[in-house]
């Protein structure tokens, strides 16, 4: 790639950004943990072992035993794909909605751009978990339905910025060229304006995984999102809780899990957006 | 400033018959029947169909929609499912924990905050600055329930210094109320003083090269005069955006801490009546904190104009 480009540039600048290469390492792992969990788990993360229960971490249960002498080490591996599912599908379902709800305001402004800001003010006045809790307590405590509820919080968020960005690209000369040239409207936002406003959008997917792995993990914890037998480190969490004072290593892992994962996806953020505008470094 | 406050209000009436209509649909336009919520699927079609009748969701939409619009505006959210209390009496009860909460979540995270923001951004690449760089990456994604029960085990299950969980009546014993929300409050407010120390930094580094600051340095004050009297007050601009913004969010952890530390408040009020299938109570309770929110933001937007007067001219 030509250095001298943007794109070289910014990667240039990533590469030389340590919050930015250990935010990518941890992704890495958590990624490849997430691929090879059926190579990498030594037990099968669902089988109960009733002569093994709450045993402390050892060479055979690294991690330990939970209260049905389940491995929390394999549990721990196979709970990474529910926190990837979680900042996937969030992410995804977020796009799909305020993508074009942000395109279109910032497009065509005018009574389109208001009616669409005053519904995404609407859904702003709400405290994201308690949005959340809501929309999956009527729809009933499930996976699909936590996910649905946080990506439906996300919108507003996806919807704003590329408002804000779609806003400036559309003042371009390009812009004015295409529209000279007969293109449509749509062609224009398709082809001109969205690829021009995607970085931004790039830096908020990782910060919001980060937020969907949390806030997937809280809904578990509270018993609204993944259901047992299910691994998921919110709920393996809400189980240590229990048994706190006798097997504290139950929470402790999946803790360290969700942490280091929320850790290395806002790190990852926080090195593309630096990497993008130094400016924006604190 | 009145024409400025005049307007804001202005503006929070549409939002706030908006953020009815989307708490009304909750119960009644998403997909999944109240009455098979709260009956259970093995209900007879029969006492579905009674239920329905009795609590008039047989009527049309507009019209239940207008009635219990017209009965919240006079503060009546309808009554529990389970135990027939009025829900707005339900969530007064519990509202003095939870604003409780708030307040010293709030205040943990300023008095963290605050001090390390301004030495980090004083004394810049220095070993503070380092540590408390890493203390806003940590405390930002830590999750609340895991910092939580680490606490529990340090403080009250390892050392016993505090309880691990409940509450005591502030009216009640004021010593041990205080002792029942330290770890509370330490869990609901690092994560905020973690963004507060960031935002602080950065906005300290910033005014500390403004040529005000430069003045009154060659004019001779004292270091501690700079920062403290000329520095500080404005950076403490961007401090209130932070605050401000993240209420939701602190709002929405109360959930989480009232629950994982039994705290009876407003949080904990609705995480029961979910999973009792009350839902007049969740109803109630979104609506509740959703306006709340709405009008701290208003007292935030005020503050924030009164803070940096150029806000009111956009």
């Amino acid at each position: 790639m030509d250095s001298s480009s943007l794109r070289g540039i910014a990667l240039h600048q990533f590469r030389r950004s340590v919050v930015g290469l250990v935010g990518a390492a941890l992704v890495a792992v958590f990624l490849l943990v997430t691929a090879g969990a059926a190579w990498l788990a030594p037990y099968d993360p669902v089988a109960a072992d009733f002569a093994d229960v709450l045993s402390p971490p050892s060479w055979r249960h690294p991690f330990g035993t939970d209260d049905i002498g389940r491995d929390i080490l394999s549990r721990v591996v196979h709970g990474s794909r529910v926190s990837l599912e979680a900042g996937l599908f969030t992410v995804a379902v977020a796009l799909t909605i305020g993508l074009p709800l942000g395109l279109a305001a910032g497009f065509f402004g005018g009574r389109v751009d208001d009616l669409i800001m005053r519904g995404i003010e609407v859904i702003l006045s709400f405290p994201t978990l308690v949005l959340a809790l809501g929309i999956t307590a009527v729809l009933g405590p499930k996976l699909i339905h936590a996910l649905f509820a946080i990506g439906i919080v996300f919108v507003p968020h996806f919807a704003r910025l590329l408002r804000g960005q779609v806003l400036s690209v559309r003042e371009n000369d390009f812009v004015a060229a295409a529209r000279a040239l007969g293109a449509s409207d749509l062609r224009v936002m398709r082809l001109h304006v969205l690829p021009n406003c995607l970085a931004p959008i790039l830096v908020q997917s990782s910060f919001s995984i980060a937020f969907a792995i949390l806030t997937e993990a809280a809904l578990s914890f509270l018993g609204l999102g993944t259901q047992p037998p299910t691994p998921s480190w919110g709920i393996m969490l809400s189980t240590g809780r229990g048994y706190l004072e006798q097997a504290p290593w139950l929470g402790a892992f999946p803790g360290l899990a969700i942490f280091l994962t929320v850790l290395g996806f806002n790190l990852l953020g926080d090195g593309i957006r630096d990497a993008r505008d130094p400016r924006l470094k604190t | 400033m009145l024409t400025f406050i005049g307007r804001r209000l202005l503006a929070t009436i549409p939002l706030l018959f908006f953020v009815s209509l989307v708490v009304f649909s909750f119960v009644h336009v998403l997909p999944g029947d109240p009455a098979v919520l709260f009956l259970g699927e093995e209900a007879m079609p029969e006492t579905l169909a009674q239920f329905r009748t009795r609590l008039g969701f047989d009527r049309p939409l507009t019209a239940q929609y207008a009635e219990w619009l017209g009965r919240a505006l006079q503060g009546d959210l309808g009554r529990s499912l389970r135990t027939n209390q009025p829900v707005a009496e339900a969530i007064l009860q519990r509202l003095p924990v939870t604003l409780e909460l708030l307040a010293a979540a709030l205040l943990v995270s300023l008095a963290i905050a605050i001090p390390m923001g301004i030495v980090s951004a004083v004394k810049r690449n220095s070993g503070v600055d380092l540590m408390s760089t890493v203390f806003a990456l940590v405390g930002f994604s830590m999750p609340n329930f895991w910092l939580g029960l680490i606490l529990i085990y340090v403080f009250a299950l390892f050392l016993r210094w505090l309880p691990p969980s409940g509450f005591v009546p502030l009216p009640a014993d004021l010593a041990e109320n205080l002792r029942s929300l330290i770890l509370p409050a330490i869990t609901l407010g690092t994560a905020l003083a973690a963004l507060v120390t960031r935002q602080l930094r950065s906005g300290m580094l910033e005014v500390l090269r403004q040529d005000y600051v430069r003045t009154a340095q060659a004019k001779g004050l004292s270091q501690r005069l700079v920062v403290g009297k000329h520095a500080l007050k404005n950076a403490l601009i961007a401090v209130v955006t932070v605050v401000g913004l993240q209420i939701g969010g602190l709002l929405g952890n109360t959930i989480i801490t009232e629950t994982l530390f039994a705290l009876p408040g407003v949080g904990r009020l609705m995480i029961d009546a979910i999973f009792s299938r009350d839902f007049f109570i969740v109803q109630g309770v979104i609506l509740f904190l959703a306006v709340g929110y709405v009008l701290s933001n208003l007292v935030v937007d005020v503050v924030y104009s009164y803070l940096d007067p150029r806000i009111r001219l956009r």
